[in-house]
C-alpha cells in the first residue's frame, strides 16, 4: 500500500479553505469595502472589525474578501487564455512536428526569453491599466509555457504504438490528439497549471503592487498590500492579513500540485 | 493458386533524405496468398518491419509492385503494454475501431464488441477495465481483438507474442492459428525467431541485409537451410530453447 500522500490531503484542505474564503468576497462582505468610517480608523482587530481597519477607517476584512476575489477571477481568467491556447498550440506542435512548429516554438521562446511582468508592463503601458488589460497582457504571457508543457506530452505520445494502431483504424488526426492523446496527459498538464495558477496570483499581485494593475475602485491583494506598506509599522494588520491570504492560497495550491507530482511518480 | 491478397514484386525501399537516404529494401519480391501464414525472419535491421509498414502502406519511398488487395490491413504489435491506450477501458478500445468505420450506434457498437469477446477468450467483465489491470495475456487478447473487429483479412503480426513468456506464447499462437480458420485472415507474420515462426507458418522468407536471401515451405527451410544466414539463425532459435 502506498504511503498517505500528506502534500495533496493538505493541499486540498488548505486549497479548499482559501477558494472557499475567495469565493465568499465575490458575494458577501461584512461592511462595504471602501465605506470609510472616521471613529474606525486606524482601529485594531476587534469583534466587529476581525481583521481590523486601516487609515480611512475602512474594514479590512472586506477589503481582503474582495481583494482575494478579485485576485482569484484574474488569476483563474489568466490562466484559462494562457492554458486553452497552450493546449491547442503544443497540442498541434507537439503531434504534426515539421517547420510550422519549429517556427511556433521559436516564437515561444522569444516571448518567455522576456520576464513576463516586465513585458506585461509595457504592454499595459499602452493599454492602460484595468483588469480585462491585465488579463490580456498575462494570458497571452502565459502560453509558451504551456504550450511548452503540452508539445512536449505530445512528443512523447505520438510515436506509441496505440496512436500507429489508431491511425492505421482510419482515426482522424483532431480525434487522436484530442480522444486518444490528451486523456493521458491531464496528470502533468494538471500539476503544470497549479503551477500557472501561482505565478498568475504572483504576476497579478506584483503588476497591482506596482500600480500598474486593477485600479483603485476594484483593489486585489497585490494592491491592497502597496496600499498597506506605509502603514507596515503602525497598522501591521493592514499588511498581515491580505498577506496571509495570498500564501496560503499559494501554499495550499502549490501543495497540491506537489501531492499530484507525487502521485504520478508512485503510479508510474 | 488463387489471387494473392499482397503481391509484392522487385519492391525497394528507402529511408531518410538527400545524402541520408538509405536503402533499406532491396528488390523483395514475395506473395500471400488469402488464408495464408506466411512468416517473415530476420534479425532487428533485416529490413522485415520495413516491409511491413510498406504493406501497411507507412512507407512512401518505395519502387517496384506493391499490390495490396485488402481494404485496411491491420497490425498487432509486439508490446502489448504499449499498443492499448493506457487512459481508456477495454471497452473503449475495442468500440473506437468501430465508431472510426462509422458506425454510429452505440447499441450497435456495444453489440458488436461483446459478440466479439469470445472469439479471442475474453470476458464482458474485462470490459470496464482499464489495460493496466489486465495480465500481459490478456492485453495481447484485447490488441487482437482491436485488430480484428473491423472486419479487416489482412493482419500484420509485429512479434505479436515476443514480450510474452512461453506458456502465454503457445496460447496466443493458438488464438491466432483458430482466428485465422474461424475468420479466413491472412497473416504476414514478422519475427526473429524461427521457432515461433514454425508454429503458425506454412511458408517463410528470410531476410537479411533487406533481401530476401530464402524462401518456402517452413518444414524444408527448417529441415535443410541452405543459405549461411539461415542456419545462423536456426542454431540462434535452437539454443534458446
Amino acid at each position: 500500500m502506498r504511503q498517505k500522500n500528506w502534500y495533496l490531503t493538505i493541499g486540498l484542505v488548505l486549497t479548499a479553505c482559501m477558494l472557499a474564503f475567495t469565493a465568499l468576497g465575490l458575494f458577501w462582505t461584512p461592511y462595504a469595502p471602501s465605506a470609510m468610517s472616521a471613529p474606525d480608523r486606524e482601529a485594531p482587530p476587534s469583534a466587529a472589525h476581525l481583521f481590523g481597519c486601516d487609515a480611512y477607517g475602512r474594514d479590512v476584512l472586506s477589503r481582503t474578501l474582495e481583494g482575494a476575489a478579485s485576485t482569484l477571477t484574474i488569476a483563474l481568467a489568466v490562466l484559462a487564455v494562457g492554458a486553452v491556447f497552450g493546449l491547442m498550440i503544443g497540442a498541434l506542435c507537439g503531434y504534426y512536428g515539421g517547420a510550422a512548429d519549429a517556427l511556433v516554438m521559436r516564437l515561444c521562446d522569444a516571448v518567455a526569453a522576456f520576464p513576463s511582468v516586465l513585458l506585461a508592463m509595457v504592454v499595459l503601458a499602452v493599454t492602460g491599466p484595468g483588469r480585462y488589460n491585465v488579463i490580456g497582457a498575462l494570458g497571452v504571457l502565459f502560453i509558451p509555457s504551456f504550450a511548452r508543457l503540452v508539445r512536449g506530452e505530445f512528443l512523447k505520445y505520438r510515436d506509441r504504438d496505440f496512436v500507429r494502431s489508431a491511425r492505421l483504424m482510419g482515426v482522424g488526426g483532431l480525434r487522436v490528439i484530442f480522444v486518444h492523446i490528451l486523456p493521458n496527459t491531464w496528470p502533468t498538464l494538471l500539476s503544470g497549471l497549479t503551477i500557472g495558477f501561482n505565478n498568475a496570483v504572483l504576476s497579478e499581485a506584483s503588476m497591482s503592487y506596482l500600480g500598474i494593475g486593477v485600479s483603485p475602485s476594484e483593489p486585489s491583494l497585490g494592491y491592497l498590500l502597496s496600499d498597506a506598506q506605509s502603514y507596515l509599522f503602525t497598522l501591521p494588520w493592514y499588511t498581515a492579513f491580505p498577506a496571509a491570504v495570498a500564501v496560503l492560497l499559494i501554499l495550499g495550491v502549490g501543495m497540491v500540485g506537489e501531492g499530484l507530482r507525487t502521485r504520478m511518480g508512485a503510479a508510474s | 493458386m488463387a489471387d494473392p491478397i499482397v503481391h509484392i514484386g522487385h519492391l525497394s525501399s528507402w529511408y531518410g533524405r538527400g545524402r541520408n537516404r538509405k536503402q533499406v529494401l532491396r528488390d523483395v519480391s514475395l506473395d500471400l496468398a488469402p488464408g495464408e501464414a506466411l512468416g517473415v525472419v530476420g534479425e532487428s535491421g533485416s529490413g522485415k518491419s520495413t516491409l511491413a509498414k510498406c504493406v501497411l502502406g507507412l512507407v512512401t519511398d518505395i519502387t517496384g509492385t506493391l499490390e495490396v488487395n485488402s481494404p485496411r490491413p491491420q497490425m498487432v504489435f509486439q508490446d502489448p503494454y504499449g499498443s492499448l491506450n493506457p487512459a481508456k477501458t477495454v471497452g473503449w478500445i475495442l468500440e473506437e475501431p468501430l465508431r472510426a468505420t462509422g458506425v454510429k450506434n452505440r447499441r450497435e457498437r456495444k453489440k458488436r464488441v461483446a459478440d466479439f469477446l469470445p472469439l479471442v477468450g475474453l470476458e464482458e467483465e474485462h470490459l470496464g477495465r482499464k489495460p493496466a489491470q489486465l495480465s500481459g495475456g490478456q492485453r495481447q487478447r484485447v490488441a487482437i481483438a482491436a485488430a480484428l473487429i473491423q472486419g479487416s483479412k489482412l493482419i500484420v503480426l509485429d512479434e505479436p507474442v515476443s514480450a510474452l513468456d512461453v506458456t502465454l506464447q503457445a496460447q496466443i499462437l493458438e488464438l491466432l492459428a483458430d482466428l485465422k480458420e474461424r475468420l479466413g485472415l491472412s497473416y504476414l507474420f514478422i519475427s526473429h525467431d524461427l521457432a515461433v515462426v514454425y508454429q503458425l507458418c506454412a511458408r517463410v522468407a528470410v531476410m537479411t541485409g533487406g533481401e530476401i536471401v530464402e524462401a518456402g515451405d517452413v518444414d524444408e527451410i527448417y529441415d535443410h537451410p541452405k543459405h549461411p544466414y539461415t542456419k545462423k539463425l536456426l542454431e540462434a532459435s535452437l539454443a534458446l530453447d
